[in-house]
């Protein structure tokens, strides 16, 4: 190793001080206020009043549609991991094939909609599923027309009722089916970047020795991609959690009919600066942030198992 | 591998498939904004003529005047639509290079140099790293109140200008392609110190340094949340707030919300998918190395 410069200059000071000061009064300085927040109900910036836990327990036993948006959120992950990543993996590993043609050409289309972002998935998809002439209800209309014909007792309004409405129902398969299209390539980068590090002498060996690509591919493949398959769900679920802009623009800001696109960021978003209590919208957010932390734990508890 | 005759069609049917699902909404928002208000209903994607068959095409249903429109007649606040396409352009051009500027600089000042509390702030970055963002909207808007920069685009800037997950990648950059002994063989020479960060340091990262100005640009361009909550005045809308409001007023003209869209998405697309190596190779940098 070679020296490093003195400890006593200035010089190295001054290169982290735009991030010590931008961190110290932008994030710091705001955690410790939400702390405060948390147990104050605000007017607007202006005015605020000491309510001890009074935020709490009102989110924990008067507030139904926090409840709502935490059950909505719970489906929404659930729903977009358990369909998004599994093909995302799908496509890299035929993007992985020695014999693919167009690497390059496959990987820039799918690659493509993360560079929309969320804000105009979501216009476009509003479009996409508008009522009476969006593409999407169109095809899914014919699809039910289709199966009423062909299946004596299949339900009418299953997707949207007769005169093209949205129905409630439609809100979270609508919001699942935008996020899909839009992060299957963004994740399949990753897991296409991970199958790199699988070793090649190991896939030849374990060929040699007959394993089947079924085999090879659960005991090969899958130990190779775990640490980017981790990390790609950390970063999935982190999101997931913290979904806003999407049912936001597409289903709207109070979360459609019956609330069923209400998202817990909508919320504390619409009590924070509609109704103009940051306080009880710190106390959301504390909530939030406790269990993204947990998760984020519990998975680094599971990614290295033996440790600690 | 052994090969069997229905092996293409196994890997290029669902790749072809999923080209088709990935695209068909780029072709609507492309037909979409050239459409009349008439022809929007006459066909999901082309204007279909009336008893034309399949493929019958009717040309008069393509128009331009959404775009003419866009410019002439909407209005935000009381500026025209232009002026959300140039905040928008100075937004995320100011906030990448800034960013970037001061990642690079926090990211070479941990790798590079040895002082007192350099453990600590390492660990502070990859401690940020993990604080959800939820947690500081209402906070973040109260301190910018206190601070009078409501309003205004300081207050987008100011918190972004050294991002930790910036620095965090830069230091991880630097560590691995910045030999010491260069830094050293510099220094005797009697360069300074910032002239070496310059002419040394961010040329030898400079992969990392057009990928963290590519992530920066399009977050910036596509951020919504901040704008909506921080500017209040219509003029200085970025073309996020500009676009979701146009669906007020306009609210039937799809035409128009999608040429809107169209030329939001549309060039930074273009520009994006040219560079998308650098971008794709600064994104993975942190997962895969890490």
């Amino acid at each position: 190793m070679s020296k490093k410069l003195r400890s006593t200059s200035i010089v190295p000071y001054l290169f982290v001080a735009p991030f010590v000061l931008s961190f110290v009064v932008f994030v710091v300085y705001p955690l410790c206020q939400s702390i405060i927040l948390a147990f104050m109900q605000t007017n607007g910036p202006k005015t605020r009043q000491f309510v001890g836990l009074d935020n709490f327990s009102w989110l924990f036993t008067q507030d139904p549609d926090f409840w709502k948006s935490v059950l909505n959120i719970i489906l929404y992950t659930a729903g977009s991991m358990l369909i998004q990543l599994p093909a995302s993996l799908g496509l890299a590993l035929l993007l992985n094939r020695k014999d693919i043609k167009g690497r390059g050409f496959w990987r820039m289309i799918f690659f493509a909609p993360i560079l929309v972002g969320l804000v105009f998935v979501a216009i476009i998809f509003g479009l996409l599923f508008a009522p009476n002439n969006g593409l999407i209800n169109n095809v899914l209309y014919q699809v039910t027309l289709l199966l009423d014909r062909v299946i004596p007792f299949f339900p009418d309004g299953w997707v949207f009722d007769l005169e093209f409405r949205w129905t409630a129902e439609f809100a979270m398969p609508a919001m699942i089916i935008a996020s899909f299209w839009m992060y299957v390539g963004f994740n399949m980068i990753y897991f296409l970047a991970a199958l790199q590090n699988v070793s090649k002498d190991l896939m030849e060996a374990a060929e040699v020795d007959g394993a089947g690509p079924w085999q090879r591919f659960l005991n090969v493949t899958v130990p190779a991609i775990r640490p980017v398959g981790t990390f790609v769900v950390l970063l999935s679920f982190i999101g997931s959690v913290q979904l806003f802009e999407l049912p936001y623009l597409l289903i709207g800001s109070d979360g459609g009919p019956g609330k069923k696109g209400l998202t817990p960021v909508m919320h504390l978003f619409n009590k924070g600066f509609d109704a103009g209590d940051l306080g009880y919208a710190s106390a959301i957010g504390w909530l939030i942030a406790v269990v993204l932390f947990g998760v984020a734990l519990i998975q680094k508890k599971l990614s290295n198992p033996g440790t600690d | 591998m052994r090969k069997r005759w229905w092996t293409p069609f196994a890997i290029y049917v669902p790749l072809a498939a999923f080209a088709l699902v990935t695209l068909v909404p780029f072709v609507y928002l492309i037909f979409s904004a050239f459409k009349t208000k008439e022809a929007f209903f006459s066909g999901p994607f082309w204007p279909v003529e009336e008893g034309g068959g399949w493929w019958a095409v009717d040309w008069s249903g393509f128009t331009f005047s959404n775009f003419t429109r866009l410019w002439s007649e909407v209005k935000i606040g009381e500026a025209s639509f232009m002026r959300s396409v140039l905040n928008s352009f100075f937004f995320a051009s100011v906030m990448s290079v800034v960013g970037t500027l001061g990642a690079a600089m926090g990211g070479y000042g941990l790798a590079m140099f040895k002082f007192k509390g350099r453990e600590f702030i390492t660990t502070v970055v990859l401690g940020a790293l993990v604080i959800p963002g939820a947690l500081l909207i209402a906070p973040g808007y109260f301190l910018l109140f206190q601070l009078g920069l409501l309003d205004s685009y300081a207050g987008l800037i100011l918190p972004g200008v050294a991002p930790a997950f910036g620095v965090y990648l830069f230091r991880q950059a630097f560590i691995s392609s910045l030999p010491h002994e260069m830094m050293e063989a510099g220094r005797i020479d009697g360069c300074g110190e910032w002239r070496m960060f310059f002419q040394m340091g961010l040329p030898m990262v400079k992969p990392m340094v057009g990928a963290f100005v590519l992530i920066t640009y399009l977050g910036t361009w596509t951020n919504f949340i901040g704008p909506q909550i921080i500017i209040q005045t219509p003029e200085k809308y970025p073309l996020a707030v500009a676009v979701a409001q146009l669906r007020g007023p306009f609210s039937i003209e799809y035409g128009m919300i999608m040429a809107g869209t169209l030329v939001a998405i549309g060039p930074v697309l273009a520009l994006f998918l040219l560079l998308q190596k650098d971008f794709i190779a600064g994104l993975t940098a942190g997962a895969v190395k890490g």
